[in-house]
């Protein structure tokens, strides 16, 4: 207890819990959605994307990364919409395709190019988050701040249209509900989502970020609504243990957080196997 | 003039054409049966009524007032999946999204609509009720709330009693004919011949055979004997 006192003294760690929090708050909002229209697989394919823009960022030696990772990522999540949406080109298997070979292609550029005297450490934080977000820098940290704010605005403006979009296209795209401008918000979205997440958990561990407070949730509760809000508050609470443990314990962020969430789902779980409410 | 005048239509998709030359007209009050085997084209003819299905030929005119997307839709098969979480009062609401444009919010006015719809369907005091609990003619019911949530002028109904019991058929018969005397236009698709003769005003009959005239036209047809004769 004393130690984290001690640590929170320090503004740059309370910085990185603000931004950590903030972070799950975003990616828990949109996995409901994610999870409902079964789009879990493309914040998959899309962290591999980032990943692999990351390489390309670092071995260009950018000193902002994110000016080539965000727009790269935004623009494949729509093009894997696109695809999805096609159904002569299988959309599973072109997201297949791009992930791996993103994965690759950004495995390859940071072991060839790479100034880094410790490539697979670079590597390993890039898939699993770096040992702490206690790394970064104050521009960073502004930038995070500003994109979630506006993801969470976004979620909460157009809440009853991602609902709708979410719940029934057909019947939306009926009444006149512009579905392919939604999805692609939603997918634009989730592509900054994405691209935060990395921060802290790292690309391979991003998938949990927004699929474990959505399956948790929805054993429990039963509106979109209630859903939604109880995702927001799990989350929250497990990255901000998450992070809390991390700290105390020197573990690595990223797993600790994921490794709290999984525990807190068979927690839902049994719940809600007790209470019959699934 | 009529709300909807369809002249010489094909429905369809990629593939090829399902169904064409099709003409009809429905006017302001009408209750249209559709009828017609499996697999005649008759949801492909609604999908392209609501322009979710591009048409192959012909034409479509909308007219007497009724706006573009102000028709509320009962989908034969709907897309939700099973697990998904919504209550009745959020799917209801949802109806109201139509004709919002960019705005984003529902406001009292619809709110209120959502709640008059429901009591008028009887599923007021399901509100908080999870819809996948619900028995399919519950789920019927929410739907069809929420199609009222989206129009005051034309519902479209794919097969609404398909899968439901005599007593909850007789009901949701009754509940469209009260729709339809309030002044609703009602189009709905129904392989139940007895009752849709028994109700609707005009019959559309498409597939192997084309008719499309008042129910009493349609009872002294050939096509129509054939069928009705059927039927009883
Ligand atoms: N998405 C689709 N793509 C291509 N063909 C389709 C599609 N949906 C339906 N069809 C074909 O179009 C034809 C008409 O289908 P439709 O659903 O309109 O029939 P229906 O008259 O509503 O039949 P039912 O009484 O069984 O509901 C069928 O032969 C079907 O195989
Ligand atoms: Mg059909």
């Amino acid at each position: 207890m004393e130690k984290l006192i001690e640590y929170l003294q320090f503004p740059f760690v309370r910085y990185a819990i603000i931004v950590g929090v903030l972070i799950a708050l975003c990616s828990s909002l949109l996995g409901v959605t994610l999870v409902l229209k079964r789009y879990s697989f493309i914040g998959d394919g899309l962290s591999h994307v980032a990943f692999g823009a990351m390489a390309i960022a670092a071995c260009a030696n950018l000193t902002n990364e994110m000016v080539i990772i965000l727009p790269v990522t935004i623009l494949s999540a729509i093009l894997l919409l696109k695809t999805g949406n096609n159904t002569k080109i299988k959309g599973d298997a072109a997201i297949a395709m791009i992930s791996v070979g993103a994965l690759a292609f950004g495995y390859l550029m940071m072991n060839v190019f790479s100034t880094s005297s410790n490539v697979s450490g670079d590597v390993c934080s890039t898939l699993f988050g770096s040992m702490s977000i206690l790394t970064l820098d104050s521009e960073e940290v502004t930038l995070c701040v500003i994109l979630s704010v506006i993801v969470v605005a976004v979620f909460i403006i157009f809440y009853n249209r991602i609902f709708d979009v979410t719940f029934d296209e057909n019947f939306a795209r009926a009444v006149g509900t512009k579905v392919s401008k939604y999805n692609l918000m939603i997918a634009i979205v989730i592509a900054v989502i994405i691209v935060l997440a990395m921060n802290l958990v790292g690309s391979l561990l991003i998938s949990a970020l927004v699929i474990f407070p959505a399956l948790s949730s929805m054993r429990l509760f039963k509106s979109f609504k209630s859903v939604t809000l109880f995702s927001a508050i799990f989350s929250v609470i497990c990255s901000l243990s998450g992070m809390l443990i991390s700290i105390l314990a020197g573990t690595p962020v990223g797993s600790t957080i994921v490794a709290v969430q999984v525990v807190a789902f068979f927690i839902c779980f049994i719940i809600g196997k007790i209470t019959g409410r699934s | 003039m009529a709300q909807i005048k369809v002249v010489d239509l094909a429905v369809g998709y990629e593939t090829g054409v399902v169904a064409d030359n099709i003409n009809f007209e429905v006017n302001k009050g009408d209750y249209l049966s559709i009828v017609g085997e499996n697999g005649a084209g008759k949801s492909t003819l609604v999908k392209t009524l609501l322009g979710l299905q591009a048409k192959m030929g012909g034409d479509i005119i909308y007219g007497d007032g009724l706006k573009a997307y102000s028709i509320g839709y009962l989908p034969q098969h709907t897309s939700v999946q099973k697990d998904f979480p919504a209550s009745v009062g959020e799917i209801v609401l949802s109806g109201c999204q139509a004709g919002k444009g960019f705005n984003p919010f529902y406001s009292k006015a619809d709110k209120a609509l959502a709640k008059e719809n429901m009591k008028k369907l009887g599923i007021d005091d399901m509100e908080k009720h999870c819809y996948r609990e619900l028995s399919g003619g519950q789920q019927q019911r929410v739907l069809l709330a929420r199609a009222l949530c989206a129009t005051k002028e034309l519902l479209l109904l794919d097969e609404p009693v398909a899968g439901l019991d005599p007593v909850v058929t007789a009901e949701m018969y009754k509940l469209i004919e009260d729709l339809n005397k309030e002044g609703i236009t009602i189009i709905m698709i129904s392989h139940d011949i007895a009752n849709a003769v028994n109700y609707s005003t005009h019959i559309l009959h498409i597939g192997s055979k084309f008719f499309f005239g008042t129910t009493e036209e349609y009872k002294k047809s050939d096509i129509g004997a054939l069928f009705v004769g059927e039927e009883s």
